[in-house]
């Protein structure tokens, strides 16, 4: 689905060849400032490399129209995201943005509950606690129904026990619908228990 | 029309007592600003002088020539004003956004105000161009400058929520709708405000220049609201103008932001 050849950015990242699978978990890890967060933005676009290829289903990526790329790729930044108004306004501006506004409200009062947020769908999203606002985010994400999820540690404000059942959630949800998820995480427990590949990325000296 | 009384020297001398009081307050809570005071008094002077006499010459022998080179030069002048007054130092690109969108906005509305509403012939009669011409380019400078800052602050501070919007596909265009709506509203905030107080708060320059020089003061108020209305077309028109091709050059061509200009 992904390769990579020769990605060199700044003097930050340097990656020689990487293979990322169709329909599979890919969890990166990696110390802090070793540059998960560049890839992940690489692969959606958002940043470029300064040298070498990115490859999505055996196209460069640059010759893509990046915001459809974006629309069948997308990332869940590392910090959450709250617009202006209502969880459920917060949850459909994915959906907003690629002007396809067909939802069903019970998917995502089922997601809400599934992932222990207890909340009305109405109320202004910004009075949310850190880690519910993180699962409003990857509701907002999900819901998009994208072909690739890049996920960047979308767990980092959640207790174990909710991060497991909302990591749970997700895989299962990838496996079941022919997905692929590239996600960053801190936990190895989450990273050896769920992904089919681990990268991990080494800081340079 | 009766004219206004014509000042002799002397009373317009001792118009200079205002600032003789002033430099004495300022004196004597030791502000230091002496220098400034009286730097800008005397440019104030000798700028009015000259233009006074430039005018003079100007009004006496209409040519169309003459009417656009004087509003080429108060584009210039505002132009080189807003870039001056940004709070950062503006890339090449948003440089060339301001004088599109200035000479754009400020022109469409003073020729549509010139040939259309008040419909002077010949149209570039400079007793008529060259005020309206001030007054139109000088409140869309104003709110320009407005708009640039808040643009520039709203890419600064909502940086990496216009990087989610791009993440889940947005375009450029949706991911800074709130910053561009922010930044119109900002720049067209004092204009719309300036009509609510405006004949109870304080009498416009226009119209109280007209009625100290003897228009009635029916034709004063008429003249006063078509520039209202005219001023706030061409300050949103430039400001619109501005914002839409503005917003473009904090993106590259494959519609990331450039983070490194911010
Ligand atoms: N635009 C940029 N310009 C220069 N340096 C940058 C830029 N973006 C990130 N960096 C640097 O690149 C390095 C890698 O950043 P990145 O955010 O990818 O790390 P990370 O692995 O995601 O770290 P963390 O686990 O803390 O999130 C850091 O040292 C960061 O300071
Ligand atoms: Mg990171």
């Amino acid at each position: 689905m992904f390769e990579v050849k020769n990605l060199k950015y700044k003097d930050i990242l340097y990656i020689d060849h990487l293979n990322i699978n169709k329909n599979s978990v890919t969890c990166i890890v990696g110390e802090s400032g070793s540059g998960k967060t560049t890839l992940l933005k690489m692969l959606n676009n958002i940043i470029s490399p300064d040298e070498g290829e990115i490859y999505f289903n055996r196209k460069e990526i640059n010759q893509y129209n990046p915001i459809d790329l974006r629309r069948r790729v997308v990332m869940l930044p590392q910090t959450p995201i709250i617009y202006k108004g209502s969880i459920l306004d917060n949850i459909l501006i994915g959906k907003k943005f690629s002007k396809s506004e067909i939802y069903d409200i019970k998917e995502i009062e089922n997601l809400l509950e599934k992932f222990n947020v207890n909340k009305n769908l109405n109320e202004p999203a910004e009075n949310l606690s850190g880690g519910e606002k993180q699962r409003v985010c990857l509701i907002r994400v999900l819901i998009m129904n994208p072909e690739v999820i890049l996920l960047d540690e979308p767990t980092s404000a959640l207790d174990e026990n909710t991060e497991d059942l909302v990591i749970n959630y997700v895989v299962e949800y990838v496996k079941k619908n022919n997905k692929t998820l590239i996600m960053v995480t801190h936990s190895k427990e989450i990273a050896k228990k769920y992904s089919d590949h681990i990268i991990e990325i080494t800081k340079r000296r | 029309m009766n004219g206004a009384v014509k000042l002799s020297i002397m009373q317009v001398l001792s118009a200079y007592l205002f600032i003789l009081i002033l430099l004495l307050i300022v004196k004597r809570r030791g502000l230091n600003r002496e220098k400034e005071i009286i730097i800008s008094t005397t440019r104030m002077t000798l700028q009015l002088i000259l233009t006074g006499y430039i005018l003079t010459y100007i009004l006496k022998n209409p040519n169309p020539f003459i009417t656009l080179l004087v509003i080429s030069i108060m584009e210039i002048f505002a132009i080189q004003n807003i870039i001056k007054r940004s709070k950062t130092k503006l890339s090449y690109e948003l440089k060339k956004v301001v004088v599109f969108s200035m000479i754009v906005g400020t022109l469409f509305t003073l020729f549509y105000f010139i040939l259309i509403v008040i419909n002077i012939k010949p149209w570039y009669n400079p007793q008529y161009f060259i005020p309206l011409a001030g007054m139109i380019i000088g409140n869309s400078m104003t709110g320009i400058s407005l708009g640039i800052n808040k643009l520039i602050d709203g890419f600064k501070n909502q940086v990496d929520v216009i990087e989610c919007s791009l993440m889940l596909g947005a375009s450029p265009k949706d991911a800074c709708k709130p910053i561009l709506d922010n930044a119109f509203d900002s720049a067209i905030l004092p204009t719309i405000n300036s009509m609510v107080g405006m004949g109870i708060v304080f009498l416009p320059g226009m119209m109280t220049g007209q009625i100290l020089s003897g228009s009635s003061p029916l034709v004063a108020i008429e003249y006063q609201i078509a520039i209202m209305l005219g001023i706030l077309g061409s300050v949103s028109i430039s400001v619109i103008i501005f914002l839409l091709f503005g917003y473009k050059t904090f993106f590259n061509n494959r519609m990331q932001i450039k983070r490194e200009e911010l």
